[in-house]
C-alpha cells in the first residue's frame, strides 16, 4: 500500500475534470466483548477507505460525482478518476453546487497514521478479569464491550486543499444482571485512550445499583416527574440534531418549520438559559475542525469539503437559534451557513450538582439508568418512542426507595424542553442508544415533569 | 436457478485459496486448533433523489481478509484490507496471538458443532441484471419518471426517491477442508410523496420490499411501480384529509407489508439463541423465550407455523453456505403455535448439545467476526386460508394496515409499538376511508395469541430490510420475511397525536 499523502497527491495530479477532492480515512481499532462473564469475541481491524470526487462544469453549472474505494492501487488510478467523472457527467448540475474552498492547510499533513492496537487495553484487561471472577463468585452476571478507535482524516484537493485530523474514540459498556437475570443495570463510560477508565468504579456503581433493585415495586403507566443521566438526555438531544435539516423546515417537511412556511429559528423551546452547540475545541470532546463529506446529502455536500467548523450554537438561551446548513441549503433558506461540528454540548447556565443531587430534588417520581429502541413516531412533533432499560427507579422524597418496571415512554425532545424543572452540572458522557453512532457528546442530567411513560414493558 | 452460473471473473482473479490455504497452515502451525478465513468483496450502490433531482450518489467497495481461529479453546481475530498470502500469514499470527492474549478473560471453552465438508464449490444468488452493469443515467431515468409523475399531482408538494443496491462476494475456507466461493446481489427502492400545507405535513411512501433481485425489480413486470405510483398521490390526499384515530382497541387486519417487521422483531429476534442464553445482553438485549421454553412456550394461535431458512429464493438472508461452511436449510421455529426451534450457528449449537448448526452465521465485512444472524423468518400461510378480499369482508370493524414505518420493541421482546404507512378503516366488511396518527401496541404472546385469521397463500408477500442491526462492534445484515395477510383481534390502538400531548 502506498501512502494516503502519496495517493492523494497522485490522484489530484492526474485528474483532468475541474475540481478533484480526495478523502482517505484510516481506521485502526481493538475491541473486546464479553457475557456471562467470559470474553465471547475480540478483534483488530485496519481499514482504509479512499473516496475520489469529481467536480465537472456542465450545463447549468457544476457536478459532482464520487467512489468509494477500501483502496486504489497506482494502476487503477485512471481507472477511478474516470468512474467518477462519469458519476458526475450523469448526475448533472449539482443542487447542492457551491463555491469549493481552496488552498487551506490543517494539521500534520505527512504523519502516517498512529494505529492503536489490543495493548490499549493492557491497564484494564486484567482489572476486567478480576471484576469477572469477584462478580461469579456474588453471584452477578456481567456482559460487556470495549473499544478503541483512531481514525486519521486526510481530505486534499486539486484547488490546495490539505486537510487532516486524528480522532481518537473509545468506550466501555458493562450490563450486570443478578438473580436469575430479575436484576440488572448499566455503567457506561466515553474515553480517548482508556486513561480515565476505572473498573472498579464501574464495578462499585454495578454493585450498589442491583442492591437498589432488591425492593421492586410494580406501577402503572403514566406521566411522572422523571431524573433522566446525562447519557438519556444525549440521546434525545442528538436525534433532535439530526431531525434539524434547514432545508427540511424551509420546505415544511420537519418538526422545524412553522406553519404557513418559513423556519421556527427564533422560537422559545425553553424558559431556562439552555444552550445546545457544537465546538470542535471543546474540551475532551476535540473533533474535527473541517468539513469532510464523502457524499452529499440534505444534512451534508461534498462541495463543503475543507470548510471550517467551529462553534455553532443551535439553540441559544432557550431559543432556537440555527438549523444544520450546507453553503447550498443556506443559499435555499436565506439563512447563514451554520455546519454543525462532530460533537455535541447540551448546558444550562447556572446549573450545577451531580444527578443525586437532582434526584434530592424530587418528591415523587423516577430515576432512569439509561434509554433504548428510540425510534420517530412522528416526524410533525419529532414524536419519538423508546424503552426505560436497565433500572428505573422509584423516588420518593428525595430518595430512591425501591426499583419498578420499565416503561415505553413516547415523548418529543422537542416538547421535553419546556418542561425541564431542574437540571445538573454537564459532563462528558457515554450515549446508550446512539454509542455505536456517535461519540462526543457533554449533557447534564435533567428533571423532566410529566415525563409520558405509555406503557409497561415486563423485560428486565 | 440463478441466471448466472458463476462468480465474477474479478473476483476469481483474487488469491483466494493461495491465501486461504496459506494462512490455515500457518495458524495451525502456531497452535490453533481451528482456523477459518474469509476474503470478501462487498459493493454497495445508493442513488438518491429529491424532488427528482440526484441529491446523494455513492458507489462504495469494501475489500479485505479475515482470519479467525481457535487456541485453547479461545477466539482470536484479525483482519486487513490486504489481500496476499503474507498478510494471510500475518494476520493468523495476530489472531492466534490475539486467542492467547484473551484467553486469561475467556473460561469458557469454545466447540463447534460438526457439518460435513464441502470443498471447491460455487453458489450464486437469483438475479437477472447486475445493477452495476446498468448506467447511472438509467438509474435516474428511472426513478426521475416516477418522482415527476408524483410531482405532477396537484397532493403532493416533494417526492423523495432512493434506490441501494449490493452485490457480495465472499470465498470461506476453513480448517475442516471446507472451500466455497459465493456471490449475492440485492436491491431496496422506496419513493415518498409528501403533502405540505394548512395541514401541516404529511407524507406516504411505496410498499415495494427490499429482495435479492437485481436491476429486473425496477422493471414493471416483477413489481408493478408505475401503477403503485399512480395510486400513491390519491392514497395521500387521502390520508391528508383523513380523522385523527380514536384510541382504543381494535380488531386489526395487517398486511405481509406491515407485518414482515412485526414478524422480523416479535419473533425474529426473539428466537436467536444467542440472545435467549445472554450474548447480546449488553447491546441488542436477550429474549423472554429462554430455552426452558423449548417446546412449552404457546408463543401464538394454534394455527401459527414460523419457519426459519436460509434458502428461499430471492431471500436477502439465502446463501449456499454460511460464513462457517454450513450448508443451507429450513427447519420450524413455532409449529402449532408452540416455540420449538432456534435460530443458531456452530459455536452455539455446540453449547446447547445441537447435533448440527442451522447455519445462521454472518459477518458483514471481512473486518468482522462472524456471529449468529438472522435466517428468512417466515410465516406461513393457511393453504385453505381467504384472500385478501374475503379477510376485508370478515371484518365487521376494525383497521387494515399496509407498509411499515415506525418501530420499536424492548430489550427482551415483549412490548412493541408500530406505525404503518396506511391505515383504512373496516366497517361490516368494507373499507370507509382512512384515519391517521395511528400506533399499534401489544406484548408478543399476547398479540400472537390473538392471530384470529391467517390470510391464505395468495396474500403471501416476501417483505425484509436491508439494515438489521446486531453484535459490538455494529453489524448490519440483509433479511427476508415472508408472510400472508392475518386478523388480530382486540389489539392497543395509540394516537400519536395525543401521545405527544398536542
Amino acid at each position: 500500500m502506498i501512502s494516503a499523502q502519496e495517493l492523494i497527491e497522485r490522484i489530484t495530479s492526474a485528474a483532468t475534470c475541474d475540481e478533484c477532492i480526495v478523502i482517505v480515512t484510516e481506521t485502526s481499532q481493538a475491541n473486546l466483548r464479553w457475557a456471562n462473564s467470559t470474553l465471547t469475541t475480540n478483534g483488530v481491524i485496519l481499514q482504509r477507505s479512499v473516496t475520489v470526487l469529481a467536480f465537472v462544469a456542465v450545463d447549468g453549472g457544476m457536478a459532482a460525482g464520487g467512489v468509494t474505494r477500501t483502496d486504489v492501487a497506482i494502476s487503477e488510478i485512471d481507472a477511478v478518476l474516470k468512474e467518477a467523472i462519469a458519476s458526475a457527467h450523469s448526475a448533472g448540475a449539482a443542487d447542492d453546487a457551491a463555491k469549493i474552498a481552496k488552498n487551506i492547510v490543517i494539521g500534520n499533513w505527512s504523519d502516517a497514521h498512529n494505529p492503536t492496537g489490543p495493548d490499549v487495553f493492557a491497564k484494564v484487561a486484567p482489572d476486567l478479569g478480576d471484576m469477572f471472577k469477584g462478580s461469579v463468585a456474588d453471584g452477578i452476571e456481567l456482559f460487556g464491550y470495549a473499544e478503541h478507535t483512531h481514525k486519521t482524516t486526510w481530505v486534499g484537493s486539486k484547488g490546495g486543499i490539505r486537510a487532516r485530523y486524528d480522532q481518537p474514540a473509545g468506550r466501555v459498556e458493562m450490563t450486570g444482571k443478578s438473580h436469575n437475570r430479575t436484576r440488572s443495570t448499566f455503567e457506561g463510560v466515553a474515553t480517548r485512550d482508556f486513561s480515565n477508565v476505572s473498573i472498579a468504579n464501574v464495578d462499585a456503581n454495578i454493585r450498589k445499583r442491583l442492591q437498589w433493585q432488591a425492593n421492586k415495586i410494580e406501577i402503572p403507566a403514566g406521566k411522572y416527574d422523571t431524573v433522566l443521566p446525562a447519557n438519556a438526555i444525549g440521546d434525545l438531544i442528538l436525534y433532535m440534531l439530526w431531525s434539524a435539516g434547514a432545508r427540511d423546515a424551509h420546505e415544511g417537511r420537519s418538526a422545524f418549520s412553522k406553519k404557513g412556511g418559513g423556519t421556527r429559528i427564533g422560537d422559545i423551546l425553553s424558559s431556562l438559559p439552555l444552550h445546545v452547540y457544537s465546538d470542535s475545541a471543546y474540551k475532551g470532546l476535540e473533533s474535527i475542525p473541517f468539513v469532510a463529506s464523502a457524499a452529499s446529502s440534505s444534512l451534508s455536500s461534498v462541495f463543503d469539503n475543507g470548510q471550517s467548523l467551529k462553534r455553532n450554537d443551535f439553540i441559544k438561551n432557550g431559543k432556537l437559534s440555527s438549523l444544520l446548513q450546507t453553503q447550498s441549503s443556506a443559499k435555499i433558506t436565506s439563512l447563514p451557513y451554520t455546519p454543525v461540528g462532530d460533537n455535541f454540548i447540551v448546558e444550562v447556565d447556572g446549573a450545577s450538582g451531580a444527578i443525586e443531587d437532582l434526584v434530592h430534588k424530587v418528591d415523587d417520581g423516577l430515576l432512569l439508568t439509561t434509554m433504548w429502541y428510540i425510534r420517530e413516531v412522528d416526524p410533525s412533533s419529532l414524536l419519538l418512542t423508546g424503552l426505560t432499560r436497565d433500572g428505573v427507579y422509584r423516588v420518593k422524597g428525595g430518595e430512591v426507595v425501591g426499583a419498578v418496571n420499565n416503561f415505553r415512554w413516547n415523548e418529543s425532545p422537542i416538547a421535553l424542553l419546556s418542561r425541564i424543572a431542574h437540571v445538573g452540572t454537564s459532563e462528558i458522557t457515554q450515549l446508550r442508544e446512539w454509542a455505536e453512532d456517535y461519540d462526543r457528546c457533554a449533557a447534564p442530567p435533567m428533571v423532566i415533569k410529566d415525563f409520558n411513560m405509555s406503557t409497561v414493558s415486563p423485560a428486565n | 436457478m440463478s441466471k448466472h452460473t458463476s462468480v465474477d471473473a474479478d473476483f476469481l482473479a483474487l488469491p483466494l485459496e493461495t491465501t486461504s490455504n496459506a494462512a490455515i497452515d500457518s495458524a495451525k502451525s502456531l497452535g490453533a486448533s481451528h482456523v477459518d478465513v474469509r476474503i470478501e468483496k462487498t459493493r454497495t450502490g445508493y442513488l438518491q433523489l429529491r424532488d427528482a433531482k440526484p441529491e446523494s450518489q455513492t458507489d462504495d467497495s469494501v475489500v479485505g481478509l479475515g482470519v479467525r481461529v481457535i487456541v485453547n479453546g479461545a477466539w482470536g481475530f484479525a483482519s486487513s484490507p490486504v489481500i496476499s498470502v503474507t498478510k494471510g500469514k500475518e494476520l493468523a499470527a495476530i489472531a492466534v496471538a490475539m486467542a492467547k492474549t484473551s484467553k486469561p478473560l475467556a473460561t469458557e471453552e469454545v466447540a463447534l458443532a460438526p457439518e460435513p465438508t464441502y470443498a471447491k464449490k460455487q453458489w450464486i444468488s437469483n438475479y437477472e441484471i447486475d445493477p452495476f452493469e446498468v448506467s447511472d443515467s438509467e438509474k435516474l431515468d428511472r426513478l426521475a419518471s416516477l418522482s415527476n409523475k408524483l410531482l405532477a399531482s396537484k397532493s403532493v408538494n416533494h417526492a423523495s426517491a432512493y434506490t441501494m443496491y449490493v452485490k457480495e462476494q465472499k470465498h470461506y475456507a476453513d480448517s475442516f477442508g471446507t472451500n466455497t466461493t459465493q456471490q449475492r446481489v440485492r436491491i431496496q427502492t422506496q419513493i415518498e410523496a409528501v403533502s405540505v400545507g394548512d395541514h401541516g405535513f404529511e407524507s406516504m411512501r411505496t410498499l415495494a420490499q427490499p429482495a435479492g433481485f437485481g436491476w429486473e425489480w425496477m422493471r414493471n413486470d416483477i413489481y408493478d411501480w408505475d401503477s403503485e405510483i399512480d395510486e400513491l398521490p390519491t392514497l395521500l390526499a387521502e390520508k391528508v384529509a383523513a380523522p385523527s384515530v380514536i384510541p382504543g382497541k381494535y380488531d386489526l387486519l395487517i398486511d405481509p407489508t406491515n407485518l414482515w417487521l412485526t414478524i422480523h422483531e416479535s419473533i425474529g429476534h426473539a428466537t436467536e439463541l444467542d440472545r435467549a442464553i445472554g450474548y447480546e445482553a449488553n447491546y441488542a438485549g436477550t429474549s423472554f423465550a429462554t430455552v426452558d421454553n423449548l417446546n412449552k412456550l404457546q408463543y401464538g394461535s394454534a394455527k401459527m407455523h414460523v419457519t426459519g431458512d436460509r434458502n428461499t429464493d430471492h431471500g436477502l438472508s439465502t446463501v449456499g453456505w454460511d460464513d462457517e461452511g454450513v450448508a443451507a436449510q429450513r427447519w420450524d421455529i413455532i409449529k402449532g403455535g408452540v416455540l420449538v426451534g432456534y435460530q443458531t450457528d456452530r459455536r452455539i449449537a455446540a453449547r446447547v448439545n445441537q447435533e448440527r448448526s442451522f447455519g445462521c452465521a454472518f459477518a458483514d465485512s471481512p473486518s468482522h467476526v462472524p456471529i449468529q444472524r438472522m435466517p428468512n423468518v417466515s410465516l406461513q400461510p393457511d393453504s385453505q386460508g381467504p384472500t385478501l378480499a374475503a379477510m376485508i369482508s370478515s371484518l365487521e370493524d376494525g383497521i387494515y394496515i399496509r407498509g411499515d414505518k415506525s418501530w420499536s420493541i424492548d430489550m427482551q421482546r415483549y412490548n412493541f409499538q408500530f406505525t404503518g404507512q396506511q391505515f383504512h378503516r373496516v366497517k361490516n366488511g368494507k373499507i370507509v376511508g382512512q384515519v391517521k396518527d395511528m400506533a399499534y401496541q401489544a406484548t408478543t404472546t399476547d398479540f400472537w395469541r390473538s392471530m384470529k385469521v391467517i390470510g391464505g397463500p395468495s396474500t403471501y408477500v416476501l417483505g425484509g430490510a436491508f439494515n438489521c442491526g446486531k453484535g459490538q462492534p455494529g453489524q448490519v445484515a440483509p433479511v427476508s420475511h415472508g408472510c400472508p395477510a392475518a386478523i388480530f383481534e382486540n389489539v392497543n390502538v395509540l394516537n400519536t397525536v395525543a401521545e405527544a400531548g398536542e
